[in-house]
């Protein structure tokens, strides 16, 4: 990248608002999976015709562009894969917009997720998509993610309460897609770009819809001292129909592990426990908890604790959203998987989880969205040890393998990025790849915005730009 | 039951012949349809690449499948998703237009097309490919009925909440590719929400697809998602993957009267704003009471919930007048749940019903409750068996300003004398019908001023607003206006139209913008 460039950048933003001293990079290079890509240089916009001016001239000096939130990513989805200028939206933070009566906000792609929440909670309302990381992670980020979080299981992820977006393409055009009222008119081009992973444009303002709080939750904690047990029940709570707000699982190790840092007063000698949640009027709230607890004991939970005020409520959930924390404690390096499966196929699923991490001398810990099937083994591993790496990552494939041979998919939240894309051929084929690719090229044809993700790199157009490799982190690739 | 295809059977001798849209300007004499030579395709490659029996060369079976006053060369009906790519390439190599179609109960929504070659009708493939109750997930092929599929559905207690208008012909690939609403979207969201992903033939004969089977998944773009209301433009939908959900226990109804419509919409504000999340929630104006009032619709409740008695509901519905006044506004709400929830919801859908000063207000069991949520389903069939020329519209205006859009609209109807239906979802969506007795050149310019004033109403509230049904005649004076999308994104929606159909060989339906 030229020093011409950074000065046109300094000139068009203040040198305060671009990076591009090596020591600066350094803090770039990371987010929350175990790739790591550089920029040369990072700017920080505050407004859509900044980003379209930054566009603009990236273009001029045919420079890749990578939009990057507050770096809480899982999947190296935000890291320049091959240099270039990383867009930081951290400074554009402002909430537009609030319009409580019809239950919307627009806001810009660098507002915390948690604090729209508590920018709307005096009225009710609330942003329901919650990722764990939703007191640091960004709106943007969870739009071009489609994250998820433990309440999705009832709500939706992010797609589902996205209604319009103001989006930058690659040759500074500033566009307005979806609709703040309703339906979207012709294509859907909102429910396209959110969970494209910044492949297809940069997004620079957010029309969410706002939730409106429930009048009553119970929060249930069940014991299990088996994991079949657990799973079984999450599986039978599934086939009868009832849907509750939350079913988050945590397997004997990985309860212990918390326990010992939260003390969210999980029982340190069970196989699992299951953290349930039901919401919604009072006296529906009171059936569901009902049936989920005879469910549970059906399933011979050894306990079904039902959280009797907010503190309690909070603690439980303290555990289960502080749980990577506790890994740190553990562990040099963990290896976080995303798979989806068939809510009815759990069981057996954690078995093979089990074998596998067996086979390859693992430990594997599984905290999980257990209610929509969205598993996270957790895979412990030493990075500063290659060959161990190695393992983790052929043992993450067999694992991500088997949960699409059953019916599933690579991921459920955390997105495809740099980590998974060389695994995207085991759900789709060339055909599919061709399409994706010309809808690529129809917003992005040059591969200037974050090139070389999402597709594989033979399929996708951003190899040439794809600069060889010489870290020790290879992305897991397909092997027999 | 089939729909009013005036041009059609009157005039047979039209038949192949398409109108040149171009030269026709908005707002000049109502003039009837140029008329231009027939495209004249060799049906008989077709005929190499399927079964004989399953393609339609003969006038009267091609008539079925003709939109507004288009009829197509040859209609193909493949047994397989492979067949109809097969299809889809021949028509790729030759330039030929293709429309999709299922039960073809919506084929005619929004602009009549340019060009349409080959019919390629998509209800011969119609299996359940994959359903696992316990996963609550279904995979279906696109010409499957809803019907059908809820018929499945509900031995396991199941359903999916897509109760579109014809519900009880409509195919799940015209559910999805027409993008229509049920009036259950109050609790379940629209099929964007529980749409998970599809297969489909792309415009170069492509068999893709994309999503998957699994509730929750961010492989890959979400490509399924554009073809809901994509009208076929984009490509032919061959499979679908729906979540399911569990039928309602004991569904419900509310009804309350209103002698004004600001009343009306008060109390359905009071509601959303309550802690309460009926499954429909929706004002109808008196135009419409007086229709539910009169009229059945020839297609039966569904059997979708599992509380219900199977057999009665095949029977038509009772009509509601003993409810409702025909000359008030109605609230109506749906609800479900166990018997403490219901009485919840009777209570406070009461009180909030009373402090907005309701005239009357019902609450219906299992029983009857039928005969309201079958009409506001089948509303938009009502409004068209009501007028033959009745021309439908799409409103999205922002909740908050919907007394003020229906005000509007009933004064602007009332001076020109138009019998008007309005149906006002609580999510923002409000369908209008505009309903000449009579069908005469008058009415036709009263419908066109009408429509226009529409479309710069929707302007001036900051919504959009688009045509759904109309007639054809009418349909030629409001080409450019049928859709009021602001134009930033016209180049992009453009490029996505050439990416998924690089030939435009698919319905092109847009003829100004895309």
């Amino acid at each position: 990248m030229t020093q011409i460039l950074i000065r046109e950048l300094e000139r068009l933003l203040g040198r305060s608002a671009v990076l591009h001293q090596p020591e600066d990079m350094l803090l770039y290079e990371y987010d929350g999976s175990p790739e790591k890509g550089r920029p040369d240089a990072v700017v920080f916009p505050g407004t859509t015709n900044e980003v379209s001016r930054i566009v603009k001239l990236a273009a001029q000096h045919d420079v890749p562009i990578v939009g990057r939130g507050a770096g809480t990513g899982l999947s190296g989805g935000a890291l320049p894969r091959s240099g270039g200028l990383l867009i930081a939206f951290t400074r554009m933070n402002r909430i537009l917009d609030l319009d409580i009566e019809n239950q919307r906000a627009v806001v810009q792609p660098g507002v915390i997720n948690f604090d729209l929440t508590r920018a709307v909670e005096h009225a009710g309302l609330y942003f329901a998509p919650d990722p764990s990381s939703q007191k640091s992670c960004t709106i943007g980020g969870n739009v071009a993610a489609n994250a998820g979080g433990p309440h999705t299981l009832a709500y939706g992820v992010t797609a589902n309460h996205v209604v319009a977006l103001e989006i930058v393409l690659p040759d500074g055009q500033i566009v307005r897609v979806g609709r703040k009222q309703g339906d979207a008119s012709v294509y859907d081009l909102t429910a396209l770009l959110v969970g494209s992973e910044g492949t297809l444009a940069l997004i620079t303002e957010i029309t969410v819809k706002l939730s409106r709080k429930p009048e009553a939750v119970k929060t249930l904690l069940a014991i299990f001292d088996t994991i079949d047990d657990a799973s079984e029940t999450v599986a039978d709570i599934t086939a009868r129909g009832i849907t509750p707000a939350a079913c988050e699982m945590l397997d004997g190790w990985m309860l212990r592990t918390v326990e010992d840092y939260i003390h969210a007063g999980y029982p340190r000698d069970s196989a699992a426990v299951l953290l349930l949640e039901v919401e919604g009027l009072m006296e529906a709230v009171a059936a569901q908890a009902a049936s989920v607890d005879e469910i549970c004991r059906t399933h011979h939970a050894r306990e079904v604790r039902i959280a009797r005020d907010d503190q309690e409520r909070d603690l439980l959930w303290k555990g289960r959203k502080n749980a990577f924390g506790a890994l740190g404690r553990v562990s040099a390096g963990i290896y976080v998987l995303d798979g989806v499966i068939p809510r009815s196929k759990l069981p057996q699923t954690l078995r093979r989880i089990q074998e596998i991490g067996d086979q390859y001398g693992f430990r594997i810990g599984n905290i999980f969205h257990a209610g929509d099937g969205n598993l996270h083994p957790i895979v412990l591993y030493d990075p500063r040890d290659a060959d161990q790496f190695q393992r983790a990552i052929k043992a993450s494939a067999e694992i991500i393998r088997y949960c699409v041979e059953i019916g599933g998919s690579l991921s459920g939240e955390h997105g495809i990025g740099m980590e998974k894309s060389e695994l995207m051929p085991l759900l789709f084929s060339d055909d599919d790849f061709a399409l994706m690719r010309r809808v690529h090229d129809a917003f992005n044809p040059n591969c200037s915005l974050n090139p070389g993700k999402v597709f594989p790199l033979n399929k996708g157009c951003g190899e040439t730009r794809i600069r060889s490799r010489s870290d020790n982190h290879p992305t897991p690739a397909i092997t027999s | 039951m089939p729909q009013p295809r005036e041009l059609v059977t009157a005039h047979p001798c039209e038949s192949v012949l398409a109108p040149l849209l171009e030269h026709v300007r908005i707002g000049g004499r109502i003039t009837k349809p140029a008329l231009v030579t027939p495209s004249l395709i060799s049906t008989h490659a077709l005929e190499s690449l399927l079964n004989p029996s399953r393609l339609l060369v003969d006038p009267a079976s091609l008539a079925s499948y003709a939109i507004d006053n288009l009829i197509p060369s040859a209609a193909a009906r493949p047994a397989s998703a492979e067949e109809a790519a097969e299809i889809v390439r021949f028509a790729a190599k030759e330039k030929l237009a293709v429309i999709p179609s299922g039960a073809r109960t919506k084929l005619s929504l929004g602009a009549t097309p340019i060009k349409y070659d080959i019919a390629l009708d998509i209800s011969g493939v119609n299996q359940i490919a994959h359903y696992d109750p316990a996963d609550l997930t279904v995979s279906v092929d696109a010409g499957m009925p809803v019907a059908a599929l809820n018929a499945a559905l509900v031995e396991q207690h199941q359903f999916l909440p897509l109760l579109v208008p014809y519900y009880s012909q409509s195919t799940i690939g015209g559910a999805i590719a027409s993008g229509m609403d049920s009036p259950l979207r109050n609790a379940y969201g629209s099929a964007r929400d529980f749409l998970l992903g599809a297969e489909f033939i792309d415009g170069t004969g492509a068999r893709v697809k994309s999503g998957g089977r699994v509730v929750k998944n961010v492989a890959g773009y979400d490509l399924h998602k554009l073809l809901v209301g994509s009208l076929g433009t984009l490509a032919v939908i061959t499979r679908l993957n729906f979540r399911t959900f569990p039928a309602p226990l004991q569904p419900s109804g509310f009804l309350a009267s209103f002698s004004t419509c600001e009343a009306a919409i008060q109390a359905r504000r009071q509601v959303v704003q309550s802690a309460l999340i009926p499954l429909t929630l929706d004002v109808i104006n008196p135009g419409v009471a007086r229709i539910f009032a009169e009229r059945t619709p020839t297609t039966p409740e569904p059997a979708v919930f599992a509380s219900e008695n199977h057999q009665a509901a095949e029977t038509s519905l009772p009509l509601p007048g003993q409810w409702f006044r025909s000359n008030d506004w109605q609230l109506c709400a749906g609800f479900a749940g166990v018997p403490e929830v219901l009485d919840r919801y009777a209570r406070d859908l009461t009180r909030i019903a009373e402090d907005c000063n309701a005239t009357s207000v019902s609450i219906l069991d299992a029983t009857t409750r039928p005969t309201i949520w079958g009409r506001l389903r089948e509303a938009l069939p009502l409004f068209r068996q009501s007028s033959s020329t009745a021309t439908v519209l799409k409103l999205n205006v922002l909740p908050a300003r919907h007394a003020q859009a229906i005000t509007i609209l009933e004064s602007v109807a009332n001076a020109a004398s138009l019998p008007l239906a309005i149906v006002a979802r609580a999510s923002g969506t409000l369908y209008i019908a505009l309903m000449p007795e009579s069908a005469s050149e008058s009415s036709s310019e009263t419908l066109i001023l009408m429509t226009q004033e529409v479309f710069a109403l929707s302007r001036s509230l900051y919504g959009d607003a688009s045509l759904l049904f109309a007639p054809a005649t009418i349909k030629l004076h409001l080409h450019s206006i049928l859709d009021s999308r602001p134009t930033s994104d016209l180049s992009v929606m453009r490029n996505v139209k050439s990416a998924f159909d690089p030939q435009h060989i698919f319905a092109t339906l847009y003829p100004n913008p895309l």
